[in-house]
């Protein structure tokens, strides 16, 4: 594997975080595949924040511990990551900011005022100063600043044009191909998904990690015709939403686990009702406020059981942006098929990071048939079907009088009381999940990576899966993702661990919440757990899994 | 106004104030359709009280939701689709207490939908305890010496909120109520209509509003400052005498139109186009 891996950090306010993204599509067009990891703190300026960029000949999901290139706009930087580095004079870094005694300065903040900039122009310098460190010509650097800065972009090139003259040579980051990939986020991946799979309306409150849904939708979903939402609070989001969707609208929330446990009563109304209820959950490090930008898996648990009563629902876990952007499709499409909530449950780290997407390795999605009134008779939204699915119509249609409720209620949404009616209305309830258990069983709900003939095996989810990849090919043992929470492919879990002797299964929590949701099923196995909220790194899973 | 009845069995109190109120709400739907509006562009939302039955006891298309979430599924369907005429009936209980966040903020929004609080002055359905607009001494099954909260004033607060049409009725009056319904749905924007409404099992108002009610006419382009001054008349916990009629009302443009106005422009999702955005 050819590949490099650049850190670059300050505190906030620096821009490090759209140096860091310049850094990445400057090595994406070069042609290679990029990951950068994001470390940001819940504060508006100060703190430290990082990217760690890797670039790669081949698809990278995960970061690496030790880094080729240190770039610091600050002396705490340097402190926090120069023992990551491979050669400890890899470093570039901010002169005007502090003295170091390794490494290359570069004033930028007085190249940024010379050229008559903004302060905030030093993050070009810097870039300007990497591109001739690492070798990047000039022009491959122009066409990116062009499309990144599109306020004062003169300026820009003056400021890095400035620091690139100063700079020298001094490794080579070799071109691959003029190939150049889309870097998209876990989040971004998730919008277009549902903007692929017909989306109407989007209604979100904000909350990290997933606020930039809400964002990427109030600026490029509107161009689609997407209703953004922004209501009061995820309460009203959720109920608006399962409104929206019994008007007709194909409609999707999106949270994080507090807000999410706001919109729990709405998910139970929502299977009351068959309605179709679209929702991105993009856990972080709990419980409560936890620590709001960063990571973890603790979400599983609380997603599987939300609500009050008993009901079935739809959840999937992506891994990568991939998955992200297929497993949305099917997500809104399951919903609405079979008029069920239905999760999304994302992590901070898919959402947040940054992954090289190849539109042309995409599995396509095609949705299934959805279940229609055929205008004949009277109408009854809770007709009572062979697969429990009673064909859809929408306030607003001739003829139909749609009723629904929160309420127990009869076939045609009129609440009822009655044993023998409650039991119908349960048992058809059931029955639609009953149908999509059979619907999962025929597509891929489980995927399986490394030596499928190992007798060891690691399971892991939702972003993990980057670095138990790695660890599993590094290892050469069999590695076993299940895209599908619920239902649980058990039949393709059980199939994937045939042969196998040893389980491991990897998780960001505490509690091992998939390895119990495995013994629940029989499978038993040793889990290995990180509740940091900082995700796993290949190097880590060697030294703590023994193989 | 038969075509509008339902089998179902009417489960409220004998003498209850729904009854009335409901009779006004099928009367304003009639008279709307009689204009040319079409009964399948109808739908009632109900929250969860006595008044949320009322979806069970009419002919459209009905969503009875959860308890306090009334208004912010109406504003769902309304946003889903705006060519529906959406009614919310909710109850003090339900808007007041649980839900006031979302109605003080659809009100803010001027989302175009009407919303009709069934108030009773208190939890009935849970057997009598108090709510946002029970007065001062209230007797309920969780205040046995009397609730020591002065309620709110719905009307004032709505006003402040900004509302765009702010009535009061009162159940017994049907022709009124009626005509005050019909009016806030045909009002493009937030229209709220609270209901003095008796409940005659746990807190029968009925005798007292008869005597202290009065209806009033306000003028047009009527200021919020007067509308305000023309509210605080009776504060829910005195003995005065009682105003019903619309309060204030203003034309202004209503959320919906204004926010999803690009509506209709939808371009084709092609991923290609989208991902350049990202390269």
């Amino acid at each position: 594997m050819k590949e490099h891996s650049i850190l670059i950090g300050g505190s906030a306010g620096d821009g490090s975080k759209k140096a860091g993204l310049i850094i990445a599509k400057l090595l994406s067009s070069y042609g290679y595949q990029i990951y950068i990891h994001e470390d940001y703190q819940s504060v508006i300026r100060g703190g430290h924040n990082f990217s760690l960029i890797r670039a790669s000949n081949e698809k990278v999901l995960t970061h690496r511990d030790e880094i080729d290139l240190l770039i610091a706009f600050n002396e705490d930087t340097i402190k926090r990551h120069t023992k990551r580095l491979k050669d400890k004079d890899m470093v570039i870094y901010n002169s005007d900011a502090f003295e170091f005694d390794r490494g290359n300065g570069f004033p930028i903040e007085t190249i940024a005022k010379n050229i008559g900039g903004l302060l905030i122009m030093k993050n070009t310098a810097l870039v300007g100063a990497f591109a001739k460190t690492v070798g990047i010509d000039w022009n491959t650097l122009k066409k990116v600043l062009i499309s990144e800065l599109k306020v004062a972009t003169d300026k820009n090139l003056l400021v890095a044009k400035e620091a690139y003259k100063t700079a020298q040579a001094k490794m080579k980051i070799p071109k691959l191909s003029s190939y150049k990939r889309p870097l998209i986020s876990g989040n971004s991946a998730i919008v277009l998904g549902s903007l692929k799979a017909g989306l109407d309306s989007y209604f979100a409150y904000p909350m990290t990690p997933a606020t930039s849904i809400l964002n990427c939708m109030a600026q490029k979903g509107v161009k689609y015709g997407v209703k953004v939402f922004q209501p009061e609070n995820e309460i009203a989001v959720a109920n608006a939403a399962i409104g929206a969707a019994f008007a007709g609208s194909r409609v999707m929330i999106g949270t994080s686990g507090g807000g999410f446990a706001l919109m729990n009563e709405a998910l139970s109304f929502a299977a009351q009702a068959e309605i179709p209820l679209v929702v991105v959950n993009v856990s972080r490090s709990g419980p409560s406020t936890g620590l709001p930008t960063y990571g973890g898996q603790s979400d599983l648990f609380h997603v599987l059981s939300a609500g009050h009563g008993d009901f079935d629902r739809f959840v999937v876990a992506p891994g990568d942006p991939e998955e992200a952007f297929y497993l949305t499709q099917l997500t809104m499409d399951i919903a609405w098929r079979y008029q069920i909530p239905s999760i999304i449950l994302s992590d901070k780290d898919l959402a947040e990071c940054t992954y090289s997407f190849d539109l042309d390795s995409l599995e396509k999605y095609t949705p299934g048939k959805l279940s229609l009134w055929d205008r004949k008779g009277e109408y009854k939204r809770f007709k009572i079907t062979k697969d429990g699915v009673s064909p859809i119509a929408f306030p607003g249609e001739k003829g139909a009088v749609v009723k629904a409720t929160s309420y127990e209620h009869d076939e045609f949404g009129i609440a009822i009381e009655d044993e023998k009616t409650t039991k119908l209305m349960q048992d058809k309830r059931s029955r639609k999940f009953r149908s999509l258990e059979k619907e999962i069983s025929k597509i891929k709900a489980v995927k399986v990576y490394g030596n499928k003939k190992s007798k060891t095996a690691i399971i892991a989810w939702g972003s993990v899966k980057g670095a138990a990849i790695e660890f599993a090919k590094e290892k050469n043992i069999k590695m076993i993702q299940p895209l599908i929470m619920s239902p649980f492919p058990e039949k393709q879990i059980k199939r994937a661990l045939l042969g196998v002797s040893r389980i491991i299964t990897v998780e960001t929590n505490n509690r091992g919440q998939l390895a119990q949701l495995l013994r629940y099923y029989g499978i038993e196995s040793k889990s290995v757990l990180k509740y940091t909220g900082r995700l796993f790194t290949t190097k880590e899973l060697i030294s703590k899994i023994k193989i | 106004m038969e075509n509008l009845n339902l089998p179902t069995k009417n489960t409220w109190c004998p003498g209850c104030g729904n009854f009335p109120l409901l009779k006004s709400l099928k009367k304003a739907i009639v008279e709307i359709e009689k204009e040319g509006k079409k009964r399948e562009n109808f739908v009632l939302v109900g929250g969860i009280g006595c008044h949320g039955k009322i979806t069970d006891y009419i002919n459209i298309n009905s969503f009875s939701g959860l308890h306090g979430r009334a208004v912010s599924l109406a504003e769902g369907i309304k946003i889903a689709n705006p060519n529906l005429d959406v009614i919310c009936c909710s109850g003090d209980g339900d808007s007041y207490n649980e839900g006031m966040a979302h109605l003080i903020h659809t009100a803010k929004r001027n989302t175009n939908i009407t919303v009709i609080i069934h108030d009773n002055h208190n939890f009935a359905l849970t057997v009598k305890q108090y709510t946002s607009t029970s007065p001062k001494g209230f007797k309920g099954s969780s205040t046995p010496e009397g609730s020591i909260e002065t309620p709110i004033n719905p009307l004032e607060l709505m006003i402040a909120s900004g509302a765009t049409f702010v009535a009061r009725g009162y159940s017994s009056k049907t022709e009124h109520l009626a005509d005050l319904i019909k009016k806030g749905i045909k009002h493009k924007g937030f229209s709220f209509i609270e209901v003095l409404q008796p409940c005659v099992t746990w807190y029968n108002t009925l005798e007292k509003y008869n005597k202290s009610v009065y209806e009033i006419e306000t003028e047009k382009g009527i200021s919020k400052n007067r509308a305000l001054t023309l509210a605080s008349k009776w504060d829910y916990n005195s003995e005065k005498r009682i105003p019903i009629g619309i309060f204030y009302q203003e034309i202004k443009k209503s959320f919906e139109e204004e926010a999803f106005s690009r509506d209709g422009v939808k371009e084709k999702v092609e991923m290609r186009k989208l991902l350049k955005d990202y390269a």
